[in-house]
């Protein structure tokens, strides 16, 4: 026995990061969802910007419907990709081999930041051509990028929680807004009212309880999914 | 024990009536209400505690499957979960009624009616899942981690939203003041009425679990006689 020499494990830490490296890798080789999310993302921000655009809807109407429109696109776009994460270790019969090498706490965790890192992505792209194709001028722009980083946080752990659990469940594809919308519907509501507050308040002041409330819900959200993981991932 | 079951039933039969009487007969129409529109408020507002009651069983019993693996426990949730879902459209139709006669519309998506659309959703969710999985073991798990993830959200737009959002919902009973205000008459039949249907409730979700063993005994038996 004791010629054998201790395996040392790997921090939470370092194996979530390896779980994080390894997606990011599988995913530059193929770049299936990141074009399909970006793809996606492009094709409504045309639409939306043909058919609303800057100059069809009165100045007063624009905060509230810009906000509206920005917070479909992040959401649709995120439901397009962000599945992709758990669907396609199932699909591919690798989720067996991920169960063995990692814990479970670290495979969550793995795979939510790559599904930040994802959407992330996304806002870099869309944000911009957005504020652009719209006209949407923005009055307080820490309040902003607040808003978009709480926001997407609470739409990644919720959305890898979901694709968690469509992976092994029937009909994947549509199974997973169906999950996700009822999670998704508190923090995007309070998203799209922080959006527009930021569109018209040039005081950060003004979206305190919108923030207030997007950062309980990611810390409740991202806790919960976090202890439940463990329970899906083994299934 | 078979013979109390019976007399409870009966005498929450019996209550039903007497409080239907009461809430049409005897308790008058609050003052700042249109006509004779709070009357609504002996069946609304017992039909979404329901609602939510039956989440929180709901929540429990997935808790507890996932923590002793028993498959009572998650026929318990599923079975909460039908139930809640049946008082969670009561309580939106009435509520939307309500809203017709007292602010002229069946839907403005006031915070109160946007959280119950969101218990709708939830509980569609849920149920959907559950449809989608065929092993029994795997549908367990999974649709008890949904309900549990789904039971830290619903707060969020059950109590955060309406407080951040100007609401044209009357006071919820406990309000901002922290006191009943019901005049005796209303307040007698709006708690018996609350809590009739919250023994409706159990006594519906009891008759559901023996459904449930019925169902699973008998599959076991049949499975039983084709192994022989």
């Amino acid at each position: 026995m004791s010629a054998v020499s201790p395996v040392s494990r790997p921090g939470l830490f370092t194996s979530s990061l390896a779980v994080l490296q390894k997606d990011l890798r599988s995913e530059w080789r193929t770049r299936i969802a990141v074009s399909a999310l970006l793809l996606f993302a492009f094709a409504v921000l045309i639409l939306v910007g043909y058919a609303v655009g800057p100059a069809n809807i009165s100045k007063e109407d624009r905060p509230v419907v810009h906000s509206v429109l920005l917070w479909i696109v992040i959401f649709f776009s995120a439901m397009t990709g962000l599945s992709r994460v758990f669907v396609h270790e199932e699909e591919s019969g690798t989720a067996a081999a991920l169960r063995l090498s990692a814990p479970s706490a670290a495979v969550y965790l793995g795979k939510l930041l790559a599904n930040l890192a994802l959407l992330t992505l996304v806002l870099v792209f869309v944000v911009p051509l957005f504020l652009a194709l719209m006209s949407f001028s923005v009055a307080c722009w820490p309040l902003f990028l607040l808003i978009l980083l709480l926001g997407s946080v609470g739409l990644a752990a919720a959305s890898t929680f979901t694709a968690a659990i469509v992976s092994k469940a029937a009909a994947k594809g549509a199974m997973f807004p169906v999950l996700a919308i009822p999670l998704l519907l508190p923090p995007l509501v309070a998203a799209v009212a922080g959006t527009r507050i930021a569109a018209t308040e040039s005081e950060i002041s003004a979206g305190l309880d919108i923030l207030q409330l997007l950062l309980a819900y990611d810390g409740v959200v991202t806790t919960a999914t976090f202890l439940l993981f463990d329970a899906v991932f083994r299934e | 024990m078979g013979n109390v079951r019976l007399l409870l039933q009966w005498f929450l039969g019996l209550a039903m009536v007497v409080i239907i009487l009461g809430a049409f007969l005897w308790a008058r129409p609050a003052a700042s209400f249109v006509g004779q529109s709070s009357r609504i408020v002996f069946f609304h507002v017992p039909q979404a505690w329901v609602a939510f009651l039956a989440f929180l069983v709901a929540a429990i019993h997935s808790g507890l499957y996932l923590k002793h693996r028993r498959i009572e426990n998650d026929e318990a949730a599923a079975g909460a979960a039908r139930l809640g879902i049946v008082f969670c459209v009561l309580a939106t139709v009435t509520g939307s009624i309500f809203a017709k006669v007292m602010w002229n519309s069946y839907w403005n998506w006031d915070p109160r009616e946007t959280s119950i659309v969101l218990l709708l959703l939830v509980y569609g969710a849920y149920l959907g899942l559950r449809g989608a999985i065929e092993e029994p073991e795997r549908k367990a798990t999974l649709s008890a981690a949904y309900a549990l993830a789904a039971f830290v959200t619903v707060p969020f737009l059950m109590f955060a939203v309406p407080r951040l959002y100007s609401s044209l919902h009357p006071d919820t009973v406990i309000n901002a003041r922290g006191k009943v205000e019901m005049s005796t008459d209303i307040r007698v039949v709006f708690f018996s009425s609350t809590a009739a249907f919250t023994a409706l409730f159990f006594w519906l979700f009891s008759l559901d679990r023996k459904v449930s063993r019925i169902v699973r005994e008998a599959s076991l038996r049949h499975e039983q006689e084709l192994a022989a």
